[in-house]
């Protein structure tokens, strides 16, 4: 019984550290083209979510998901083009500041055309009850869809990263934007195509946990907090270490409502990202020597 | 000149007494309800401004160390006591003036916290945690600065909804009046509204004139030298880190003070008030005053937090401070108060007369 209930725990740790994980590695791409931690990261996850609920009102479900992904991500382009693109060497407050603007506005947008109302998708394959029995655990076909998901967006990113010529002017330009430049490399573009890269990632995660952790318009905060929680936990612009560390949250988390009230919930992790950041911000994966170098 | 520093403090007095004596003569005096939150919204506005304008450091958890203030000041002036009054301690301190017994709505008999001392630990608490949250969280910068206060501002919140204590989603109500001499006391009652006014304002004036005199001390040189370049002064022998920490202990308690006495004069608290979005306001408030500008803050507190009280921003109160809050920071990262955009404007101005020249 008792390792029955471990692992059903364990299961819903698994679940919710996908979405962590990709909400992180969403930061992760932002920072590594352009330096800056963007704070609207969890409203993409939310846009994912609402625009497929509202597309698969009039299309099926394996158009709607990409159409929305597809939306979020020409919204993604958008903001990037609007309000950062032209920015001459901002300052770190400025950045911030702008980011959390934007994240306002995404919300309230948001309000307005969905209204209060929490929106789910449907269940991919089966509904809430059908559930795969594995060792006498039970397992919702939908935690299989989001941790495959998962899996596919990191296998998709490290491929990217490291074959195609895109993904390699992409990190030229994480490396070193000056000398980026001079190579040829359209610096202004790369960050642009972060941003939309950022947004499809997280639109496709609020997609794929809709049905599982439903959405509503204020989820953004809360997604951007833990997301970034798990970006330093593996420390900050390494995506692998951010899916590591995302299951690490998420199992954690999961587990605190053991023997915690679930209200304090979101307190545990944000306590985890504070004891993080305090006694190492190079995060648990990080190498302090080449951190040290950094400014925290 | 000495007496230059001043004449702004003379002129908010002469300022605050004018509006009261035109709502007065126009009769719209129900206006002062609003002015009175706003004056102690301004009060957390001013304290930021001291933190991210002067020594260069974001908070956005301040709605939290309001919240502190405010919830400490609630659950202990609501607290009931009286079955205990027979326990030694409880008696002493009943004898100590430190318990107060007065009647609830329906003639109970309440014994608890005398708001005075509630205030002063109210203030204590902010106090400590801020000192015990700022050692660690001020040696971070930039994002992880800005998250970690961000961080901290959840917790509050989160502890606050979900503690029954703290009265969850719907908050604590029936806080008592907090007397300030015998007969006059901070409430929400409309015979005193002219005098709540006045002592919201005084709070004001005294924290300004506070502020304005540390700025322009020794600490005010540091914290700017801090602002300027963090690594430079500290070469230079100035002790960042105590300055720094020194600002957000300050700027904390400022905030509990104001969540204090907007408590009592509202008679309760919600959750509200420890939001993100109400630090992210209190962030927006201080962006658009000009960072480095305590008067340009105080100014745009007062006209933001007047039109969103009152409700002229109807359902896009939270976007028109989003808004805000891009807009400044795109086009006049120093402020509208700021010497940037009226540079701008000059510019623009010399530019069309050039032009007009030319043609």
């Amino acid at each position: 019984m008792f390792l029955e209930f471990f692992f059903q725990y364990l299961v819903a740790g698994l679940t919710y550290g996908t979405i962590y994980a990709i909400v992180g590695i969403g930061f992760n791409i932002i920072y590594n083209t352009t330096g800056i931690i963007n704070f609207a990261q969890g409203e993409f996850v939310m846009l994912g979510g609402m625009i497929a609920v509202t597309l698969h009102g009039f299309l099926p479900l394996p158009l709607a998901i990409p159409g929305a992904v597809m939306i979020t991500m020409i919204i993604g382009g958008l903001i990037e083009m609007t309000f950062i693109r032209w920015l001459v060497k901002p300052s770190v407050l400025r950045m911030i500041i702008i980011t959390i603007g934007i994240s306002i506005l995404i919300r309230e947008t948001a309000l307005a055309v969905w209204g209060e109302s929490v929106r789910s998708l449907p269940y991919f394959t089966g509904n809430e009850v059908s559930s795969l029995s594995i060792g006498g655990v039970h397992i919702s076909p939908q935690v299989l869809w989001s941790i495959g998901v998962c899996s596919i967006i990191v296998l998709f990113l490290n491929l990217f990263f490291k074959y195609t010529m895109l993904g390699r002017e992409m990190r030229a330009c994480a490396a070193n934007r000056e000398a980026a430049a001079l190579c040829g490399i359209p610096t202004k573009n790369m960050v642009t195509l972060s941003f939309v890269l950022s947004a499809g990632i997280g639109a496709l995660a609020g997609c794929v946990v809709s049905p599982i952790t439903y959405t509503q318009y204020n989820i953004g905060t809360g997604l951007a907090i833990k997301g970034f929680t798990v970006a330093i936990l593996g420390g900050l612009g390494n995506s692998m270490a951010a899916v590591a560390a995302g299951f690490i949250l998420g199992v954690l988390e999961s587990f605190s409502i053991w023997v915690l009230p679930t209200v304090y919930k979101d307190a545990i992790s944000i306590s985890i990202l504070l004891a993080m950041l305090f006694i190492r911000p190079s995060g648990l994966f990080g190498n302090k020597e080449a951190m040290r170098l950094k400014d925290f | 000149m000495r007496t230059s520093r001043f004449t702004p403090i003379l002129s908010l007095t002469g300022t605050v007494a004018a509006i009261q004596l035109l709502t007065l003569v126009s009769g719209k005096d129900f206006y002062l309800t609003q002015l009175t939150m706003t004056a102690y919204y301004s009060l957390v506005a001013v304290g930021l401004c001291l933190l991210m304008g002067f020594a260069g450091q974001i908070s956005l958890g301040h709605a939290g160390f309001f919240a502190i203030g405010g919830y400490a000041s609630a659950v202990l002036t609501t607290l009931n006591l009286s079955t205990y009054k027979d326990v030694p301690l409880i008696s002493l301190l009943t004898r100590l003036q430190v318990l107060i017994s007065r009647q609830d709505l329906y003639g109970a008999q309440i014994l608890s916290v005398h708001p005075w001392v509630a205030c002063v630990v109210a203030a204590f608490l902010a106090l400590v945690i801020s000192y015990a949250i700022g050692i660690p969280v001020l040696k971070l910068k930039g994002h992880y600065l800005a998250m970690a206060t961000l961080g901290f501002g959840t917790i509050i919140f989160s502890v606050v909804l979900g503690t029954q204590r703290f009265g969850a989603a719907d908050g604590i109500s029936s806080v008592p009046p907090f007397p300030l001499v015998p007969g006059i006391s901070v409430s929400g009652g409309s015979s005193l509204r002219v005098l709540n006014y006045y002592f919201a304002w005084l709070l004001v004036i005294v924290a300004m004139l506070l502020l304005v005199n540390l700025i322009n001390s020794r600490v005010g040189r540091a914290l700017r030298a801090i602002h300027g370049a963090e690594d430079a002064s500290n070469a230079m022998g100035v002790d960042t880190s105590r300055y720094k920490l020194y600002t957000f202990v300050l700027s904390a308690v400022l905030a509990a003070i104001a969540g204090v006495f907007l408590t009592h004069f509202n008679g309760g608290i919600g959750p509200s008030e420890a939001s993100i979005m109400k630090s992210v306001r209190y962030v927006a408030i201080v962006a658009v005053g000009g960072m480095r500008s305590l008067w340009g803050t105080l100014i745009m507190s007062v006209i933001l937090n007047f039109f969103s009280l009152r409700g002229y921003f109807g359902t896009f109160d939270d976007a028109v401070f989003g808004g805000i809050l891009i807009l400044i920071m795109l086009f006049a990262p120093d402020g509208i108060m700021g010497s940037d955009l009226l540079a701008l404007v000059r510019k623009f101005v010399r530019r069309t007369k050039a032009m007009r020249i030319q043609s």
